[in-house]
């Protein structure tokens, strides 16, 4: 690791001065940007830890919609998102518990994994992402692997998710990080349904439309018979070629439906 | 049940110091003025180097001073401890093994520079600044590939790849040949045996130390066998002569096989120490060990069983590619040679067998012994090729193994590939296994999990291994470099504690328990009162180490060969202390009797008497309880077993699921049951990761895929069913005091092949045609065989 300058502002507002600072970087639990700074892949001047501003942390819940802070852990998403818990339980799913009690909705965002959970529930719930200066779509936050609609020095605040009437999330482990090989996440609402697969394509987190049509026509696995995912875009490495997370997509669809269900 | 002598399941008395943090490891030792290195490593996998530009790096803060090859000029290279000869007659191709890349870097990894500092960071620092001129070559990683005319060369100066080609027994080839020729069937079977990364929870350390006043070196380090390590380095690397070289090896965290070798980074932290007059410091990252620490494994074999028209077999042939990688390691020769050979009769009677291995040099780590070396792959091969001749055949996998069994009454038996076994019955661990795992009861399992959808299979695998290396002038005359004796030394103290001083290292095993509870039986005192000292060149005696579960065999021996010395001449004080002849003292239960007398003297009494020799017959005896023993094996030991695996497949994804595991071992008389059970947990816990998870990919540039935790996939706890394990089938040895076999390996060499076995069978009972999987079994594979 670098040397580097350390910060915790109390406030969005310093917090965003502090960032104006080349080569600034946000910290917030600090599980993927640590572990690249310590192998000497990252080495920002300045970090600016985001857990001291308690507006960026907590669940809250009004009528439909639940919104939850940047800051918090994916333990505390698991233990208090009782009133969506298709997501509450992707949480609790993520990495160990030490990972779960570092590790933020706001970091995971902002990283775009490819292969992470947290961008297949914002993009199937329709969610949008609340940052320091205004309001994102998820459809229109992701953009593809590692790469999001955030500016420079803008921060992730919150994320406002609709809570559907049923939804579920299933996720196929890689054998070796556990991440996602491939995970599906399925939601309903009145409107139709929304189905956001993450771990398989190499764009990142995408929505498998045609089973949102088919699904949304009749909410059963069955309904996806007929439909196939093509290989092409999806990504290749040592965990699983692209027909197998093509194919990988369909049964998970399905599985999450029937969990949904 | 003995409360704490041999065959009770005392508690393991280093587990409170290792899981309470209070473990003392190399890494935990810092000297007074420790300086710290950092090496820097190549990053590519073949180049020519033209040279290394160290002027800015050496200038930066904190750092004491640069070492490049140039500095080693005068030192030698690494040795190789076994020497093979080939089919003709040849030695090995045998290319030296330099301490950082001489000219041409040859794997990822490699140490082209190492920067010692006051600070690790300081020496990355500068490690960052170092311009390193080279000119990349296209890598061979391939091993076929390798031995191809005109491969490009990992070493120029030889005269190809390959480091020998090796045919075992050469005599008996045509004989096989022929016998194939006239076989009722045959079955074939192309496999690979998964290279593997040892990861060990401990990465390896080394600190080098100077002493001025006496001009001595002192090496800490991660080892499993101090006295190999000080012989190697001292005489060949470095020529420090024993007298002032120490090796220590503290705790350590874990070895399987890959602290055994002589590594680069040791004999650099000595050398530097020395041309510092400072300690010098080395801690292994996790992203180093996957590139610098012997990997395992990496066989790519085609086997061949001949079987007459009753299913007898006749005959077996083997064909391996070994691959070496860049370099040879301390023991890589021997492993795909006389630990691999002369186990491929297994459990049966086959009269004919020719094993053919070509070991090939790449531009990879250096691949050497892990857990098991050279058994697993003999043992992988032979049943799974049995496996599927009795899928070919239409018999039970099971009934095929009963019937070609070495029989219980043949035993001592010669195979024809040049070992005798001396005990063992394998149709009793047959039996046993069958019954623990209900395999008579498969179908009702099979039709529960076909209910949920699930592919259910079973299968087994019955192996044999050579623990207890070795006989010293048998392992002489096949290449080793070594005697592979061991010895101790045993101390009685004049209040009547004794401390064992012994040549094998504990490194998780649990000696410290074990070996005391042997002492406690033979003399009749409580196991507490033995202390058991090791990993110290300083204060033990001459010893090889620990690995090839040759501890309890050959390590215990010598350390029972000792203590009947002690008791021996214990008798002879009692004798005197109770004015009666020699012939007549009895040794029960810590006390000295005479037999048909009421006469008796304790334990603590003799020992006293011998170190204050007041009433002492000092012409006839020395004071003092001390004596050494070593101990040579007559012969190998020869643990066997039957391994029972029963999985799930799930046909949608292809994922794998264990959901039991049956070992019956044959590991003769048994010291402490609870840390056999452990080993054998560790070892099917390797196994399974073997077969189901792990593996060490390189891509054709020769960059390894598979670096991290992120890609390579280590079993965890949840990933393993409950064990269930059984060691009453006991014959024991014949050839050694205790009866003992061994029993660390038989884990991660038995595991493996019942659970490919049970995955094949789960397929082909579902209909599919798949008759072979390479290990891993990931999702990916087992998906992509069932669709293919
Ligand atoms: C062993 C392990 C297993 C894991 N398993 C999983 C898994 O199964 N599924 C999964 O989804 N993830 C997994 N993760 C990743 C984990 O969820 C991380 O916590 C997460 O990706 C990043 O969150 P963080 O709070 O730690 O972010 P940090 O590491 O602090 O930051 C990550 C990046 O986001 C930026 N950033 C952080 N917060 C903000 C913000 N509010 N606004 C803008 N930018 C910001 C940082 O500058 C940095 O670039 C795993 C991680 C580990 C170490």
């Amino acid at each position: 690791m670098y040397n580097f300058d350390f910060v915790k502002p109390a406030t969005v507002e310093e917090a965003l001065a502090a960032l104006s600072d080349e080569d600034a970087q946000p910290l917030s639990g600090g599980q993927t940007l640590i572990p690249s700074m310590k192998q000497r892949l990252n080495a920002p001047s300045k970090l600016v830890s985001l857990l001291g501003i308690a507006a960026l942390k907590g669940v809250k819940t009004s009528g439909d919609v639940m919104e939850i802070g940047a800051t918090t852990t994916h333990a505390e998403v698991a233990a208090q998102a009782t009133a969506y818990p298709a997501l509450a339980a992707l949480a609790g799913a993520i990495g160990d518990p030490a990972v779960r009690n570092r590790g933020t909705l706001g970091g995971s965002l902002a990283n775009n994994d490819p292969a992470a959970c947290y961008p297949a529930a914002v993009l199937a719930s329709g969610a949008t992402v609340v940052t320091s200066g205004r309001e994102i779509a998820a459809d229109d936050f992701f953009d593809g692997m590692f790469t999001t609609a955030l500016d420079d020095g803008e921060i992730v605040t919150a994320v406002k998710f609709p809570i559907p009437q049923a939804a579920a999330y299933v996720k196929f482990e890689q054998p070796a990080s556990r991440f996602p090989l491939c995970g599906v996440f399925v939601a309903k609402y009145a409107d139709g349904v929304r189905v956001a697969v993450t771990g398989a394509s190499e764009e990142g987190v995408f929505r498998w439309t045609e089973a949102e049509a088919a699904l949304s026509a009749d909410f059963s696995a069955g309904a996806l018979t007929d439909l196939s995912l093509p290989a092409d875009g999806m990504m290749t490495d040592l965990h699983g070629s692209a027909e197998y997370r093509a194919h990988l997509v369909k049964v998970l669809t399905g599985r999450a439906v029937s969990a949904a269900a | 049940m003995p409360k704490d002598g041999i065959g009770a399941s005392v508690k393991r008395r280093e587990d409170p110091r290792f899981l309470t943090g209070r473990g003392r490891y190399t890494d935990d030792i810092n000297l007074k003025g420790q300086a710290h290195v950092h090496f820097l490593r190549a990053d590519v996998a073949h180049a020519v180097l033209n040279g290394i530009d160290t002027a800015e790096a050496a200038a930066m803060p904190g750092v004491l001073r640069i070492f490049t090859a140039t500095d080693f000029a005068a030192v030698g290279g690494l040795p190789c401890g076994w020497q093979i000869t080939d089919r003709h007659g040849q030695p090995m191709q045998e290319p030296k093994h330099p301490i950082m890349a001489e000219g041409k870097i040859r794997h990822v990894g490699e140490i082209l520079a190492a920067v010692v500092a006051e600070s690790v960071e300081q020496a990355r620092d500068a490690a960052e600044a170092i311009v390193v001129d080279y000119e990349e070559l296209p890598a061979v990683i391939d091993m076929k590939a390798a031995c191809a005319e005109g491969a490009v060369k990992v070493h120029d100066d030889l005269a190809s790849n390959l480091c020998y080609d090796w045919g075992f027994v050469e005599e008996n080839k045509a004989a096989v040949d022929e016998a194939f020729a006239s076989a009722a069937h045959v079955t074939t079977l192309e496999l690979v045996n998964n290279r593997l990364v040892a990861n060990p929870m401990e990465p390896r350390v080394a600190i080098g130390d100077y002493a001025l006043h006496d001009d001595s070196s002192t090496l800490y380090t991660t080892s499993q066998n101090p006295h190999v390590i000080r012989l190697l380095m001292g005489a060949f690397v470095l020529g420090i002569p024993e007298h002032k070289l120490r090796v220590v090896a503290p705790d350590v965290g874990g070895g399987f096989g890959t602290k055994i070798f002589h590594y680069a980074e040791e004999a650099f932290c000595t050398f530097a120490a020395k041309q510092l007059r400072r300690p010098v410091k080395w801690t292994s990252t996790r992203s180093e060990a996957f590139i610098s620490d012997a990997h395992g494994r990496d066989h790519v074999t085609k086997i061949e069983l001949a079987l007459d028209g009753d299913n007898n077999f006749t005959a077996l042939r083997t064909d391996t590619y070994a691959n070496m990688g860049a370099y040879l390691s301390t023991f890589a020769p021997s492993v795909p040679t006389w630990l691999h050979g002369t186990l491929m009769a297994g459990n049966y009677r086959t009269p004919l067998i020719y094993v053919n291995v070509k070991a090939v040099f790449t531009n990879t780590v250096p691949v050497d012994a892990y857990r098991g070396a050279g058994r697993p792959e003999a043992t992988f091969q032979l049943e799974r090729v049995v496996d599927k001749a009795a899928r070919e055949l239409g018999v039970d996998p099971a009934e095929l193994r009963r019937q070609n069994f070495i029989r219980k009454d043949e035993f001592p038996y010669a195979t024809p590939v040049a070992v005798e076994y001396d005990t063992g019955d394998y149709e009793a661990t047959l039996n046993k296994a069958l019954e623990m795992s209900d395999y008579a009861g498969f179908d009702t399992r099979r039709q529960e999990s076909a209910g949920r959808g699930k592919l259910r299979g079973i299968g087994l695998s019955h192996y044999i291994e050579a623990c207890g290396i070795a006989p010293s002038n048998l392992v002489g005359q096949l290449g080793a470099r070594a005697g592979l004796y061991e010895s101790a030394t045993v101390r009685v103290n004049a209040t009547g504690g004794i401390v064992v001083m012994t040549g094998s290292h504990s490194h998780g095993q649990g000696h410290e328990t074990s070996f005391p509870q042997v002492i406690a039986d033979m003399i009749g005192i409580a196991p507490d009162q033995v202390e058991i000292v090791h990993g110290d060149t300083a204060n033990t005696p001459m010893g090889m180490g620990t690995y090839g579960s040759r501890s309890i065999a050959v390590g215990g021996s010598a350390m029972v060969r000792a203590t009947e010395k002690i008791i021996a001449k214990a008798k002879k004080i009692a004798a005197h202390l109770m004015e009666a002849a020699e012939a007549d003292i009895e040794l029960k239960d810590g006390a000295f009797t005479v037999a048909g007398t009421d006469k008796s003297v304790a334990w603590g009494d003799v020992t006293l008497a011998a170190y204050v020799p007041h009433n002492y017959p000092l012409d006839e005896i020395e004071p003092g309880l001390e004596e050494t023993a070593f101990y040579d094996p007559a012969n190998f030991t020869y643990p066997s077993g039957c391994y029972i695996c029963e999985v799930e497949v799930d046909p949608d994804t292809g994922q794998v699921e264990v959901q039991s595991f049956t070992a019956a071992d044959d590991f003769g008389n048994v010291i402490n049951p609870m840390i056999v059970e452990g080993q054998v947990h560790g070892g099917v816990g390797q196994g399974i990761g073997q077969a189901l998870l792990e593996n060490c990919v390189y891509d054709a540039d020769g960059q390894l895929l598979s670096a991290s935790y992120m890609d390579y996939a280590m079993p965890r706890a949840r990933d393993l069913p409950m064990i269930n394990v059984d060691h009453s089938c006991c014959t024991p040895c014949t050839h050694n005091p205790l009866g003992v076999k061994g029993c660390g390996e038989a884990g991660a060499i038995g595991s493996p092949p019942a659970l490919v076995n049970a995955v094949i069978d789960a397929l082909q009972r579902a209909g599919t045609d798949v008759g072979h999987i390479d290990m891993p079994l990931s999702p990916d594979r087992v998906w992509a065989a069932m669709n293919a």
